[in-house]
């Protein structure tokens, strides 16, 4: 059988263009996933070994790992980057945010984008610091994953998240790139919250510090603090907070796949007041009425059999 | 006040233990069921509050549990706990039997109450249960409820932390069930209060 000759060409093109996409990663990645890199320094003719800007060291397992782990450099950066030593200049790159490739991609029509940008708009992010606060300032394009979607564990989810707010927030230099106060102390700030480290590993960040919207699996629209949820009931209650977002999806997700009954006994979170059994509820009710009921006919036959 | 013709059972140690724990436990109720039930247009007591009364109370009540059960090692008073099982079935419905049908006959008590004896069988073995299982369930689940890293993650593809909360709430019930029973057994004395003012004087 003869193979036709097409296949070939689109099989050497595809080999091709693979293992340029790896060779150029791995040039990057050569010095970029190091501490150190050699340059050849014309005045004194060496080649000499400098130590890497560790704000430009990757993780290249965690970029592997990321949604745009598949990607070559300079898909998102400059092709002049693979000229080395690189050009000054080529570090002000204007370089693109979420809806420049993901606006209006019907693949991607289930994030909701352009709901996002909206929601985010209204921000305390954006109305203070306006265009500079880009999405990557909390979605690193190195390394983000969509977390809440992929995760089955709702503590993995919740890391994931804060880890966002904390790397500026928890992080005098990231925070003062936006501002020039002092990034205030989160534990001092929280004082008032019972169980701190355990509300701060079990509990996301944005689920007091944003105005839901139901429309959006994640809302954008983080508040300024002093609109924070702070009353303990509002999450602590049958009809919780919570519910309305995190644990919503989840549950959502985990009924399509294990029925009501699996949803029940894999439910991996507790909160208190949240989590009500309706059987156990009902139960107890019968359980005190009989009780009571019981303690009603026995008195009334003591008074009569007096 | 007169003595005569009374027992004296309730020792001083027991009736401090039984008053720390009366107050503990209602506490406890009250503060449980406002966290279990909690809403937020509707707020008994605030939530947080709620917490740190429960939590307190929890210690208390659990600290004051060692003093039963340590007093109940040293002294005698432990022989009213001891479990006999011969008989046990017929012992206990007899006093069952005297509850719902021969006191109102105005038989005779079948296990009146003396210094050998402080609980009818009834009694007895529902103090045994709520004392010695109930009790340091509540007690396990609730100092692993303080501190949730003590609980092991996941049991059988459940959340520890939802087995161990559940179970505190359920046992927690049952020990409110308890209490309402207990409460109203006590009326039944020789004067609807005679066994109230027992365990504060002491004297039966």
């Amino acid at each position: 059988m003869r193979f036709p000759q097409y296949r070939i060409s689109f099989l050497l093109l595809f080999l091709a263009s693979f293992t340029t996409n790896l060779k150029a990663d791995n040039d990057c990645l050569r010095c970029h996933a190091n501490n150190t890199h050699s340059i050849y320094n014309d005045w004194t003719e060496r080649n000499e070994k400098r130590l890497m800007n560790p704000y430009y060291i990757l993780d290249s397992l965690r970029i592997k790992a990321g949604v745009h782990g598949s990607f070559a450099c300079i898909d998102c950066h400059s092709s002049d980057y693979e000229t080395y030593p690189h050009q000054g200049e080529l570090k002000l790159e204007p370089l693109m945010t979420c809806i420049d490739c993901h606006g209006g991609d019907e693949n991607f029509a289930d994030y909701k984008f352009e709901e996002i940008e909206t929601e985010f708009g209204k921000s305390v992010h954006a109305t203070a610091l306006g265009e500079v606060f880009t999405c990557s300032k909390c979605h690193s394009q190195h390394y983000y994953q969509a977390k809440a979607r992929t995760s089955e564990s709702v503590r993995d989810i919740v890391k994931f998240s804060n880890e966002m707010c904390i790397s500026c927030h928890d992080n005098t230099s990231k925070y003062q790139l936006m501002s020039d106060s002092l990034s205030p102390k989160l534990v001092e700030t929280h004082d008032w919250l019972p169980n701190q480290k355990l509300h701060f590993e079990n509990v996301r960040c944005i689920e007091c510090h944003t105005q839901i919207q139901d429309s959006l699996m994640v809302s954008h629209n983080i508040l300024p603090k002093e609109k924070a949820l702070k009353l303990c009931v509002e999450c602590h209650t049958a009809n919780s907070h919570l519910n309305a977002s995190l644990y919503k999806y989840k549950n959502i997700q985990a009924r399509s796949e294990k029925g009501k009954v699996g949803i029940i006994l894999a439910n991996k979170s507790y909160v208190i007041g949240a989590y009500q059994n309706e059987t156990l509820n009902l139960l107890s009710i019968l359980i005190f009425m009989a009780v009571i009921g019981g303690i009603i006919i026995h008195s009334f036959f003591r008074i009569i059999k007096k | 006040m007169s003595t005569e013709g009374k027992v004296y059972l309730y020792p001083i140690w027991l009736r401090i233990w039984h008053a720390i724990n009366a107050l503990g436990i209602l506490v406890l109720i009250y503060t449980g069921l406002n966290m279990q039930f909690a809403r937020p247009d509707f707020e008994l007591l605030r939530f947080d509050l709620a917490v740190t009364l429960h939590n307190f109370a929890g210690v208390i009540v659990s600290i004051n549990y060692l003093i039963f059960f340590i007093g109940n090692l040293v002294t005698s008073n432990k022989k009213y706990y001891r479990i006999k099982p011969k008989g046990l079935r017929k012992r206990l419905l007899k006093q069952l039997r005297f509850y719902t049908y021969g006191m109102f006959k105005n038989e005779e008590v079948p296990y009146p109450i003396s210094e050998k004896r402080k609980f009818n069988p009834v009694q007895k073995y529902t103090y045994v249960a709520v004392m010695y299982l109930m009790v340091p369930i509540i007690i396990v689940t609730g100092i692993a409820l303080l501190f949730p890293e003590l609980i092991i993650e996941e049991v059988y593809n459940m959340s520890g932390i939802f087995l161990t909360a559940i179970l505190h709430a359920i046992v927690g019930f049952i020990i409110s069930i308890f209490l309402i029973i207990h409460l109203y057994f006590a009326t039944i004395g020789k004067k609807p209060v005679s066994n109230f003012v027992s365990i504060i004087t002491g004297w039966h």
